[in-house]
């Protein structure tokens, strides 16, 4: 018999993912999916985003195996995503079809509409609450029951919900904010083709909108803190469903009233006032009020208005500035790269060392027999 | 919900995508092309470039070979071959000779690899020139002109600092005479292997989304100087101590007991071969 190779590695792995399994499993309780896709809506939706992938219930599946670390419940679902053909792309959404859940302006106190606060956290107080732990199903019917019932007396407001006009709309009209055209031009697909620079908006948007949270959140700090912009301010910040419609596969039709209603996604839209200085004739300069655009998949608020900021300082492009550094922001604000590329320094790297030891040694060889 | 995954993981328009890019890329040796990497069931930058490749390559007839850093049972070596298994049932070897389609990470195997072979290297940075020049936009515009002065600079200004160049692994070579590459983090010890390979080589990058490409019988040339050549790594006096072997690249270990330094070959399943070549003593 000859030597045979040892399966240290195989093995190794084997009884890891075992010990994995084990960890998830311990306590012996098993979290149901459809639990965590109605109780964990923050982290689904902030999942569903950063995998651009608009589907709660594989969301929650990939939260349940990730055991709640959502680094590794994106991961899960792109890597999903990848098996997936790109069958069709939607019709153009109009986000003023949206059928709003929460809109508020931090610009106008008397919008056209009003205001809606919807649902929020922004005026609780963070205080735990420790009722929580001896909450029940029956509690929970029992408050739904008696809050729906109370609401008989305003179903106007439920009524109301749906359609608002725009912010941003009646400051266009007043000349306010530069008019910006519909641009019609078809949007690149990130997905489908790579990113060259200079980068398309479309692109940028793209990427921004499924950037890491924490990552497009931090970098939006930057840029208000004081890396490029004078403070910016929300003209709208809107939540709600909004309606999703491809062109018939069947026929070449691009007739409107002949296209398929494939259902509804939930997102945040932001639009940003930010005002700028513009240049006229003979150096004289004007204040403008600029905007900047965000949107993500779900209730994502502090994400959607970073990256308004950052769509606004992209566009400007000073790359001296890392915030308006279009490779240095979008290379650097996706989850599965940055957290792909950060954890793989945890893999051998025996071949590679050696080699830079080898170098280490030569060097030192060479000074030592200079001096000797 | 049960899921069917397609043979080789990816749908087949984006495995077609992957090809086209490949096909580019061979026609143009060393020029970094472009892709839409997918996500993978595997780390991003844990060799998704290489598994992209292999995945669209990968037949029912081939023979799959995968090496992680010189070895076949690594943990990441094990951990890829169970997901190509998984979703193409496609046989595994560890024998170079044998495979048709080797996936490796930084290593070129000691077999000279032959006609018909395909060499897939993992990269995690495919721009040469990206140590010296963080931007896309502006290093695509260099090889573009082919201006590689900032390489060349980098070389002399280690001779100057450090007296010798000390690029470690990844040292940059001119492919075809046209563009300058980074071989990926291979030893300096395997870059003449690429030089007039017989097999392709195919490199594939997948958080950076390139590919590029060594095609057969293409001068690959590692970047010196006249007066200072290149000069790969070495273990003069040593030679391994499973099998013997003296001109291979050598794993530096520890021996705790004997408290002494001792060399083994890398490259694990050539050692294994050798050790079964020999007679029993």
């Amino acid at each position: 018999m000859g030597y045979v190779a040892v399966k240290g590695g195989t093995r190794a792995i084997e009884e890891s993912l075992k010990r994995l399994q084990f960890e998830r499993l311990q306590s012996g309780k098993v979290i149901e999916v459809e639990a965590i896709s109605s109780g964990m809506r923050g982290l689904v939706d902030q999942v569903m985003s950063e995998s651009s992938l608009y589907s709660e219930e594989l969301a929650a599946l990939a939260i349940k195996q990730a055991e709640g670390n959502p680094e590794e419940a994106v991961f899960l679902l792109r890597a999903y995503r990848s098996t997936l053909p790109r069958k069709h792309y939607s019709r153009t959404v109009h986000s003023a079809e949206m059928r709003v859940e929460r809109r508020i302006s931090a610009s106008f106190k008397d919008i056209p509409g009003g205001q809606v606060l919807g649902a929020s956290t922004d005026y609780s107080h963070r205080l735990l609450d420790f009722d929580l732990l001896e909450e029940t199903t029956a509690s929970a019917t029992a408050w739904l029951e008696q809050y729906l019932g109370m609401e008989e007396l305003d179903q106007e407001a439920f009524a109301q919900e749906g359609r608002f006009p725009k912010v941003l709309d009646y400051l266009r009209k007043e000349g306010l904010i530069a008019d910006c055209s519909v641009d019609s031009t078809e949007p690149d697909d990130v997905t489908r083709t790579s990113l060259t620079f200079p980068a398309t908006r479309s692109e940028k948007l793209q990427i921004l909108t499924r950037g890491q949270t924490g990552a497009v959140t931090s970098l939006a700090y930057a840029v208000i803190r004081g890396y490029g912009m004078v403070h910016p301010t929300v003209g709208e910040l809107r939540v709600g469903e909004l309606p999703v419609y491809i062109d018939s596969p069947l026929t070449q039709n691009t007739d409107e009233d002949e296209a398929y209603y494939i259902g509804e996604i939930k997102v945040t839209e932001v639009e940003m006032l930010v005002p700028a200085t513009v240049e006229k004739e003979n150096g004289r300069k004007e204040l403008e009020l600029d905007f900047g655009y965000g949107l993500c998949y779900g209730q994502n608020e502090t994400k959607a208005i970073a990256m308004s900021i950052l769509d606004k300082s992209l566009e400007k492009g000073d790359k001296s500035i890392p915030t308006q550094n279009e490779e240095f922001v979008l290379f650097h604000i996706d989850s599965v790269e940055s957290t792909g590329f950060i954890s793989h320094l945890k893999m051998p790297h025996y071949v590679t060392f050696q080699a830079k030891l080898n170098d280490v040694r030569k060097t030192r060889k060479q000074s030592t027999e200079k001096e000797g | 919900m049960r899921i069917q995954y397609n043979f080789a993981f990816l749908d087949e328009g984006s495995k077609r995508e992957i090809r086209r890019a490949t096909l580019k890329a061979i026609a143009i040796p060393g020029y970094q092309v472009p892709f839409a990497s997918r996500e993978l069931p595997i780390g991003r930058g844990w060799g998704t470039g290489g598994l992209q490749l292999t995945l669209s390559l990968i037949g029912k007839s081939d023979v799959l070979k995968v090496i992680d850093q010189g070895s076949d049972e690594s943990v990441n070596a094990v951990s890829i071959k169970k997901l190509i298994d998984k979703t193409t049932g496609v046989p595994a070897t560890d024998a170079t000779e044998a495979a048709t389609l080797i996936q490796s990470r930084h290593r070129i195997p000691e077999v000279p690899l032959r006609t018909g072979q395909l060499l897939v290297l993992q990269v995690p940075m495919p721009e040469p020139l990206r140590m010296y020049e963080p931007s896309e936009l502006e290093t695509k515009r260099l090889h573009g002109e082919k201006d590689y002065s900032g390489a060349w600079l980098m070389l002399f200004e280690q001779i100057m600092k450090y007296r010798s160049v000390s690029t470690g692994a990844d040292h940059p070579v001119m492919v075809n005479d046209r563009y300058v590459m980074a071989p990926s983090p291979i030893p300096k010890f395997d870059n003449p292997k690429m030089n007039y390979s017989e097999a392709l080589i195919l490199l594939g990058a997948g958080r950076e989304k390139k590919i590029y490409a060594v095609p057969p019988y293409t001068q690959v040339v590692s970047l010196a100087f006249e007066d200072v050549p290149f000069e790969p790594e070495s273990f003069p006096g040593h030679s391994c101590r499973q099998c013997g072997a003296e001109d291979v690249f050598m794993d530096e270990l520890y021996d705790s007991e004997k408290e002494e330094t001792y060399y083994q070959c890398n490259d694990t399943s050539y050692c294994l071969q050798r050790m079964n070549a020999q007679p029993l003593v």
